[in-house]
């Protein structure tokens, strides 16, 4: 079974890694990766509008904002994926490819989770941040631009990294509708052997593994990382500079 | 193209038929994989409190797996290789008996199991140490004091994250239809390619998938406010 797995591996490691590139669309691990890099860096700008709607003193720009991340948050994935890839290309009035379709369902989909933990990380900001700023004599755009978004969002890093590794999870299914990544790939190979399919999604499996569990060792790193420079230099130090 | 009709869809016994099985499908395995999520994700924190390095291990192993592979990529290795593993005879009989919908049952039961679990463990952490000194000094055994004073309080304490997975895992259920249980998702696709009123299947699956979600967050959200502390809020 390990001298199958190692074949298959040593036999088809380039279509695990980049698909059929050049000679076709781009696949494979790099695709997944793309997917996700893309997803999450387009959704980030529009998780922050949704946020700071929702926290708006206006009905008018709180309600709507509400109402998208409860529909997004109450739907399955797969059915946003097949919103997408019916309504855009009747919007656009031409071929949309799947990958860009993927990326779209992907930028709606986590800007309405990543919204989520934007809120939370601004409202978890001690009131005093904003008081403060507006008592300083800054408008409150001045204040959400300057005072609370850089401290909340900086907080936030290690959560916008763990939605990283969702996203990552999420380009999965681009494989229903045919997106050429890495579960596409796998499946590929798998109907080329016909003969091996526990191999084959083992590989998949332990390939996805090591990406996802070296990302949230980071996030873990980053987290404490964090958590110590919130808490101010250590007491000891402070002691030492102060002589 | 056709004018919007969704009583075209809703009014049709056939397809009104699919979308109805699809449901009972969609709650099957629903069900089923949270019962069996939740029994062994309170099994694995059972483990990994035992006095034993290796229990510790295997869980931490087990969970790491589970929340780090795709939930798609989980139910694709047990449908298609696992179930290849078994003998011929085992096999047919899968083939028979709706195979798919016990792997998807196992497949999502088993990734969600280490959710649950790191939920009621983090709860579990949040209980103050004072209660289980209590408990103990009031003669209470281990067992007793786990069961009567400790594991309340943890459930109360984890219930949001556990009625955040619980929507997860409804949602997830959608992903069964990659490996061919004929649940909503997939009844939806079937009704779409037959009736060609892709606007209008899509507009009610997810009008259905939204209201199930919605009342799971509001069952979700009594049963926090039933099981808090008088005061605490």
């Amino acid at each position: 079974m390990l001298q199958g797995a190692i074949s298959i591996v040593s036999e088809n490691w380039l279509l695990l890694l980049v698909g059929q590139y050049p000679n076709g669309p781009l696949g494979g691990i790099a695709a997944t990766l793309m997917l996700s890099v893309l997803g999450i860096a387009l959704a980030f700008p529009l998780s922050v509008l949704i946020a700071l709607a929702r926290i708006s003193r206006w009905p008018l720009l709180r309600a709507p904002a509400t109402a998208l991340v409860y529909v997004v948050r109450g739907v399955p994935l797969l059915m946003i994926i097949f919103w997408v890839y019916f309504l855009f290309p009747l919007l656009l009035g031409a071929n949309v490819p799947g990958f860009a379709t993927m990326v779209c369902t992907l930028v709606i989909y986590e800007g309405a989770f990543l919204s989520e933990v934007v809120r939370a990380g601004i409202q978890a900001l001690p009131a005093g941040q904003m008081d403060a700023a507006r008592a300083l004599g800054h408008s409150y755009p001045r204040a959400m631009r300057y005072i609370i978004l850089p401290q909340a969002l900086y907080n936030m890093l290690p959560a916008i990294l763990s939605q990283f590794i969702s996203t990552i999870k999420e380009t999965t299914l681009g494989y229903v509708i045919n997106v050429p990544e890495l579960t596409f790939a796998a499946n590929q190979i798998n109907n080329r052997l016909l003969t091996k399919p526990f191999e084959v999604f083992l590989i998949l499996a332990l390939t996805y593994y090591v990406v996802c569990y070296s990302l949230s060792a980071a996030t873990t790193w980053l987290e404490r990382r964090i958590a110590t420079r919130r808490a101010g230099p250590a007491p000891l130090a402070v002691m030492e500079a102060a002589g | 193209m056709k004018g919007f009709d969704l009583l075209a869809i809703l009014l049709n016994p056939g397809f009104s038929a699919m979308l109805l099985h699809g449901i009972v499908m969609t709650f099957v395995v629903a069900i089923g994989s949270w019962l069996l999520a939740m029994s062994l994700g309170i099994l694995l924190l059972a483990l990994r409190l035992l006095p034993a390095r290796i229990a510790e291990a295997a869980v931490a192993a087990y969970i790491s797996y589970h929340r780090n592979v795709p939930t798609l990529v989980q139910l694709m290795l047990w449908y298609f290789g696992i179930s290849s593993l078994f003998p011929a005879a085992m096999q047919e009989w899968f083939g028979e008996h709706n195979g798919e919908v016990l792997f998807a049952i196992i497949g999502l039961g088993l990734c969600q199991a280490a959710y649950f679990s790191e939920d009621l463990r983090s709860g579990l952490r949040s209980v103050a140490p004072g209660q289980e000194e209590a408990a103990r000094a009031l003669g209470h055994s281990y067992l007793g004091t786990m069961r009567f004073v400790l594991m309340p309080q943890a459930f109360r304490n984890a219930m949001p994250a556990l009625v955040n997975h619980t929507v997860s895992l409804f949602k997830n259920s959608s992903l069964a239809m990659a490996i061919g249980v004929a649940e909503l998702t997939h009844a939806v696709k079937e009704v779409e390619s037959e009736s060609f009123r892709t606007f209008e299947t899509y507009l009610i699956a997810t009008v259905l998938y939204l209201v199930c979600s919605l009342l799971l967050m509001a069952a979700g959200a009594a049963l926090s406010r039933g099981t808090a502390l008088a005061g605490a809020r």
